[in-house]
């Protein structure tokens, strides 16, 4: 009562936002309308985040009606972008950011489970916090600086690899392009991995965290050694979850955007070969949508829009429910 | 002991020693590429950034000098009026989902944030630009809000959640013994004792939205005038970044690297912040 007297009596303007709302209905007669107000604005905002969500998906679709209506699902497997004859499809950036996404997810699994596995497991406090932060904070970095480092740095060094792929490897189909250009396919996929990696490698830290420690000391006492218990003990335990923490890393190269732009070449083309320079379905959004000078031609991007949207909102189902499966509960995705 | 026993422990000593080095490899390698990709955009933009670089209006190509404040009002503007939306949605049906009996609704808000948040940040950009882009006939800043209001709601709405969580019960049961009202108890009780995991989880949502420039292509679009008007086009810190880096000038790619600079620079600050508000709390 106190405390509560001396909240009453300060000025106004010493109220921060909660305690005006406090002080306007100081006195019990409005304490069940004010009950009842409450619990109804703030139910109305949780029921408004499902309207919102019905709402983007509505007007994906709504937008892209058009080409969904003149292309169906042709649209996927069509090899045709021509905005002068308008005619849509899709096919080679479905090809494209699938092409990058197993690049990144090829470099990045095992330096991510690496690490999440030293960072868990291995790493001493002092040496585990200050490092499980720095990859955090990699996680932190806006995708246009990443995009931006690629550019300049990263794709001078892709096109040193790239002519010594060539010279070496040359006879390795996918290594068959020109090797000149530095953006395209390859730097596009490193670029990903590097993006991607903070993302599973925090992810899996805290499941690998959440196996039990009798798990790894069962199969210690065995006489096993560190590596055979973390490898037949702590990964089949924590397997469900570290495939989700993975798809989640997918979910995020394949919608990513800036970066991809900047390093991934944009080329509207089948792609044959590691070097080329390709388009993903994000980069194609935002490369042209600005130039898209007639309604189907939006139509088109918009529904490439919403495939990507689809592919993404399936992933982190998937993801979700394998690592909730493990976990059961919360593991902090966000952190 | 035979022979063949003692060499096959050995190689499985061996095995063991590798991995350990092998993991910690892999560390070190996310590490230094962070530092690296860190210190190359700090060097490069220190080395160009000035106070007249962030005080100026951009200037035509060869003139030399120019800069980005109408970005930086810009990238603030359209953010502020984001976090106008998203805030109280975000706050408001987090607080329903944790305070509240919210059953089925709470389940499925929840489940339907985290799915939110995975969509791409330029899928975003087209439904901002279907929402209010096409509506309207014209680019706008505003329409960058809605979309940064999308991208922010999801992330304040389950840190929220997490923040609200660590509230100890016996509080909440404390203030409605002495007959407060549940809603007074959840204004003046709950989200004061929450306060700095909620202001963590709202800096985090403000720096995501900051460097985002996917969304913002078509919406906000850009302007190298200045320009206050929340319904015409608007340049961000991004959307300058992404502009500069594509185009053929030297002059622009070196302000690209400034501009990067500034918003690692504000990416690093609102991380330690956090870092160090968590770090209290846990001594508290």
């Amino acid at each position: 009562m106190d405390s509560e007297q001396r909240v009453l009596e300060r000025p106004w303007w010493r109220f921060s936002f909660w305690q005006v709302g406090a002080r306007i209905a100081h006195g019990s007669h409005v304490q069940k309308w004010g009950d009842r107000v409450f619990y109804n604005a703030t139910r109305f905002l949780a029921i408004f985040i499902i309207i919102l969500s019905g709402l983007l998906v509505l007007e994906l679709v709504q937008d892209s009606w058009e080409a969904i209506q003149k292309f169906g699902l042709g649209f996927l497997v069509g090899t045709t972008w021509d905005p002068v004859a308008e005619v849509f499809g899709t096919l080679p950036t479905i090809v494209g950011t699938i092409a990058k996404c197993v690049i990144a997810l090829t470099l990045a699994i095992p330096i991510s489970l690496g690490s999440a596995i030293f960072l868990a497991l291995y790493a001493p406090r002092w040496i585990r916090d200050p490092l499980s932060y720095l990859v955090e904070l990699l996680a932190a970095i806006p995708s246009i600086v990443f995009g931006l480092w690629g550019l300049f740095v990263l794709v001078p060094i892709v096109r040193t690899l790239q002519i010594w792929l060539k010279s070496h490897f040359g006879w390795f189909p996918l290594f068959k392009g020109p090797a000149v250009y530095g953006v395209g396919v390859l730097a596009a996929g490193i670029m990903l991995a590097i993006m991607i990696t903070p993302i599973i490698t925090a992810v899996s830290r805290d499941l690998i965290r959440a196996v039990p420690r009798s798990q790894m000391e069962a199969m210690l006492a065995l006489g096993a050694t560190r590596w055979e218990a973390v490898w037949k003990a702590v990964l089949p335990y924590a397997r469900t979850g570290l495939i989700g923490a993975i798809v989640l890393g997918l979910g995020r190269a394949i919608g990513e955007t800036m970066a991809v732009t900047l390093v991934g070449g944009n080329a509207f083309k089948l792609m044959t070969s590691l070097f080329d320079p390709v388009h993903s379905m994000a980069s194609q959004i935002a490369s042209e949508f600005t130039e898209a000078t007639y309604s189907l031609y939006v139509s088109s991007l918009i529904y490439v829009g919403l495939v990507l949207f689809g592919i993404t909102v399936i992933l982190s189902l998937l993801a979700q429910f394998l690592i909730w499966r493990l976990s059961r509960g919360r593991i902090g995705i966000l952190e | 002991m035979s022979a063949e026993t003692s060499l096959r422990d050995h190689r499985r000593k061996i095995l063991d020693r590798t991995s350990v080095f092998g993991m910690a490899l892999c560390t070190a390698l996310t590490v230094f590429v962070l530092l690296v990709i860190l210190g190359y955009v700090i060097y490069r933009g220190a080395s160009y950034i000035s106070w007249g670089f962030l005080t100026s209006l951009p200037t035509p190509v060869g003139e030399g000098g120019g800069g980005i404040a109408n970005a930086l009002v810009g990238s603030l503007l359209v953010v502020a009026v984001a976090s106008m939306m998203a805030i109280p949605i975000g706050v408001g049906a987090a607080i329903y989902l944790s305070e509240f009996q919210s059953g089925w609704l709470g389940r499925s808000v929840r489940f339907l944030a985290d799915v939110l948040i995975g969509v791409p940040s330029i899928v975003v950009g087209l439904f901002a630009y279907a929402l209010v882009v096409q509506p309207m006939k014209d680019f706008s800043a505003f329409s960058g809000s809605v979309a940064y209001a999308f991208i922010m709601i999801p992330i304040i709405l389950i840190t929220t959640q997490e923040a609200l969580r660590l509230v100890p019960t016996s509080l909440r049961e404390a203030a409605l013994a002495l007959g407060t009202p549940r809603w007074r108890m959840i204004l003046s009780i709950v989200l004061p004792t929450a306060r700095r995991a909620l202001l963590t989880g709202l800096l985090l949502a403000v720096a995501r939205a900051l460097g985002e420039a996917a969304p913002m292509l078509f919406t906000a679009f850009g302007n190298p005038f200045w320009n206050t008007n929340l319904a015409k086009p608007m340049a961000t810190v991004p959307l300058v970044i992404y502009r500069y880096a594509v185009a053929p000038y030297d002059d622009w790619h070196n302000q690209a690297w400034a501009a990067a600079f500034v918003l690692i620079l504000v990416v690093l600050v609102v991380n330690v912040l956090t870092r160090l508000a968590f770090r209290s709390r846990v001594d508290d």
